[in-house]
């Protein structure tokens, strides 16, 4: 049951292959540590997509491998359902951003976005109206003559995604672009980077660690772990129903409780929480006696419900209040756990609680989701 | 606002101190470089030993007309003054100054002033012939005349293979004493020989170890720098080992038969082995700038050009190569500078073939003792350096030259 449409539901099964198509994808530097293992992930003409992840998860690697700039150890990269595997960088078509922008300190602005033109035999007329469209593109007309030198952070930054667009490529990839600009400005580039993704329907893949700018830009983002998929899913999905608890623990504030499994009732199962039993939405597959982790999130607690409306009605402890503007956010402790967060929405008639209160809470079993215990997956190394 | 100037004083002695511990650098500076740099310039303009033994001799040689001989008052100074000289003894430095400007007549000065009487016999015209027939001809006074010149150019013509006729104009020396434009010519192409080398050379090796592991890099930088820590005449003189004609190198090529044993290669002793051995000195000044400059070219560069669609080919000449010129030229100039004036290598390797202009401003101060003329040869080394690095300058800007 899907309560949440997302906005950008999967498209009917299509003919035509997928723009970018990762089969069984796996990288090795070293030959023993795998630094992305089995990678399986289509990317949709059009779609943007995010590689979502923490440090060292493997999501510059997977770009790096699409880029052509790393071989693979294993399994095969498809553009259009062909293999790349001896296509070279220059000759897959694909448009970079780099981290550091990459931007040739000893050429003007111009010069850098007519390089690709250059080097493919463009004649000059039709470079330099390229070159005006793109600078038109990211709002830097007039700016053509200076060197990367003279321009600030977020200059820059559009100037290396007029060169990686200038060329025309039907697919971008774009290695943590924001991540050298302040706040404000990454704000503004988030902006910028999803209208000209719609201006131009191009396919992007962007890599990021901060699940936030996925949030707000991505039609899909591919949560990575230690080189692993956990999940792929538009943003709503991937909020509202993470299969994951790494992805429930990654993406927003969850409030996570580690039981086991007492008894499972078709799509419900009731789990042992310390001595409470709570109900949730079995998500992963488990039998009797499992360890695993149900997820909250904090603004479906209800504070003081009505008296027999939820299956899930506990007591707990009011440890604190924070007033947060728009809404408050009470810490209790409940179901044996310290620091579980309800958020509350700031109207009028708040107040009924107070700090050190004892209080009830209580949520459905549909918002509870019943995932895997969070530890590392079988197999893994650690 | 009263306060600034206030604060302006109190900022001022501080700084004036701190500026004081650079005075022992300063007087070292002025004395192991500037006072020796501006003494060579003035020693190569300025010759007064003719100038202050003979002062009454010049005089009276001031109003002649260079075509005949000049008149019996010219004889009887030249007389006195010899005789002065020769009791003084520097008739000897003198009579070394004249020969410089006319050989030959080193023995004519020195033989007249120990010879010469107290008194004349008849006129001292005919004393001085009687001595020496050389005082019957115009050109000794003439050489006389110019040797007495206190500030001069003739060290300059001398060294550029000019001389200046009677007449005053400047003609070139006659051709079996072209010299030193041959030398000059031939320092030139070697040191733009060895540059080359060095760039062909050091170019692939820096770029090795400014984009290979820390840890590779390191060791690699350590095998350049090694040279640094040996003594140059230890690597030179390895070179003369390595080289010579029953050599490891000749006996390598021999022993694969490459080479017939009666065909030995020459490597040294001969403008190969200036070659060679100076390549190998100077390399490490062309790796080291370039190896600085390369290490601060992101890899994403060749990446970003690649992924633009440029061939290997094409992303180093448009984006790489660019990039380490401002290393190419700090290199270059200073392999092409220490070239210039390169003396130890040349000198023991280099046999009669592979001498080079230091070698010869060299035998001039130690051998010929013709400081003048070293210090006019030296002064053109230097005006050269100059020249090329403003024209450097110019082409390049200086402050994007990292001389690191």
């Amino acid at each position: 049951m899907v309560r949440y449409l997302s906005m950008m539901p999967n498209p009917a099964p299509s003919r035509h292959p997928p723009h970018v198509e990762f089969g069984g994808v796996s990288k090795s530097y070293d030959g023993r540590v795998l630094a992305v293992r089995d990678l399986n992930l289509a990317v949709r003409r059009g779609e943007f997509l995010s590689l979502l992840g923490p440090s060292g998860s493997g999501k510059t690697t997977i770009l790096m491998m699409l880029a052509g700039f790393e071989t693979l150890t294993s399994g095969a990269i498809r553009i259009d359902g062909r293999s790349v595997h001896a296509l070279p960088p220059r000759r897959r078509g694909i448009g970079m951003v780099f981290q550091d922008y990459a931007l040739f300190p000893h050429m003007t602005v111009a010069k850098n976005l007519s390089f690709p033109l250059e080097v493919r035999g463009i004649d000059p007329a039709r470079q330099s109206e390229l070159v005006d469209r793109a600078l038109a593109l990211v709002r830097l007309e007039g700016f053509g003559g200076r060197r990367p030198g003279q321009l600030s952070g977020g200059q820059r930054q559009r100037v290396a995604i007029a060169r990686a667009l200038v060329f025309e490529p039907e697919l971008v990839l774009m290695d943590e672009p924001l991540g050298a600009l302040d706040r404000h400005l990454r704000e503004e580039m988030q902006y910028e980077i999803r209208r000209i993704h719609r201006t131009l329907g191009v396919t992007i893949v962007y890599v990021t660690h901060d699940q936030q700018e996925a949030m707000v830009m991505s039609d899909r983002i591919a949560v990575l772990r230690d080189g692993m998929l956990e999940q792929a899913a538009p943003p709503e999905a991937l909020y509202e129903e993470p299969e994951r608890s790494f992805v429930a623990r990654f993406i927003g504030e969850n409030n996570r409780l580690h039981g086991r499994v007492a008894k499972i009732r078709d799509e419900l199962c009731e789990v042992r929480v310390g001595d409470e039993t709570v109900t949730g939405l079995r998500v992963v597959e488990c039998s009797e006696g499992d360890r695993v982790t149900l997820s909250i999130r904090p603004e479906r607690v209800e504070i003081q419900p009505e008296a027999g409306r939820y299956t899930n009605d506990f007591e707990a402890h009011l440890e604190q209040i924070t007033f947060v503007g728009d809404h408050l956010r009470l810490r209790m402790e409940t179901c044996g756990r310290e620091g579980f967060i309800a958020k509350i929405p700031n109207v009028l008639g708040q107040g009924r609680v107070l700090e050190g209160d004892r209080i009830r809470v209580g949520w459905t079993p549909t918002d509870c989701r019943v995932l895997d215990h969070g530890g590392p997956r079988e197999g893994e190394g650690e | 606002m009263s306060k600034a100037p206030k604060l302006a004083t109190g900022d001022w002695r501080p700084r004036l101190r701190a500026a004081g511990l650079t005075l022992p650098l300063l007087a070292f500076v002025a004395a192991t470089f500037a006072a020796p740099l501006a003494t060579m310039l003035v020693r190569s303009v300025h010759d007064p030993v003719v100038a202050d033994a003979l002062p009454a001799t010049l005089a009276a040689l001031e109003d002649w007309d260079g075509l005949s001989l000049p008149g019996e008052e010219a004889f009887a100074a030249a007389a006195r003054e010899l005789a002065r000289a020769r009791d003084e003894r520097t008739l000897g430095r003198v009579a070394g100054r004249v020969n410089r400007v006319r050989s030959g007549l080193r023995s004519v000065v020195a033989v007249t002033g120990r010879r010469l009487p107290d008194g004349p016999a008849g006129s001292w015209r005919a004393t001085l012939t009687a001595i020496d027939p050389a005082w019957a001809e115009v050109e000794s006074w003439h050489a006389l005349r110019t040797a007495g010149e206190r500030f001069t150019a003739r060290h300059y013509l001398a060294a550029l293979d000019l001389r200046r006729l009677p007449d005053g104009s400047v003609v070139r020396q006659e051709a079996d004493r072209r010299i030193h434009l041959r030398l000059f010519a031939r320092t030139l192409w070697v040191s733009l020989g060895v540059t080359f080398l060095c760039l062909l050379l050091g170019y692939p090796l820096a770029h090795h170890i400014a984009h290979a592991p820390s840890r590779r890099a390191g060791a690699l930088l350590a095998l350049v720098l090694v040279p640094f820590w040996t003594s140059l005449l230890v690597r030179t003189t390895s070179w003369i080992v390595l080289l010579q004609g029953q050599g490891v190198v000749n006996d390598l090529l021999v022993g694969i038969g490459l080479v017939p044993d009666d065909g030995r290669l020459a490597l040294v002793y001969n403008m190969t082995g200036t070659f060679i051995a100076m390549t190998h000195v100077l390399l490490p000044f062309m790796v080291l700038p370039l190896y600085s400059v390369m290490r601060a070219i992101p890899r994403s560069h060749m990446n970003a050009a690649t992924s633009l669609g440029a061939s290997a080919p094409q992303a180093f000449a448009r984006v790489y190569w660019p990039q380490t010129l401002p290393g190419v030229g700090a290199g270059c100039l200073l392999v092409f500078i220490l070239a210039i004036g390169y003396y130890i290598t040349p000198a023991l390797v280099g046999g009669s073939s592979g001498q080079l202009i230091s070698n010869m401003v060299a035998y001039h101060m130690q051998t010929s003792l013709n400081w003048g003329l070293a210090a006019a040869l030296s002064a053109i080394i230097l005006a050269c350096v100059l020249g090329l690095y403003l024209l450097y300058d110019r082409v390049a800007g200086a402050e994007r030259a990292s001389l690191a």
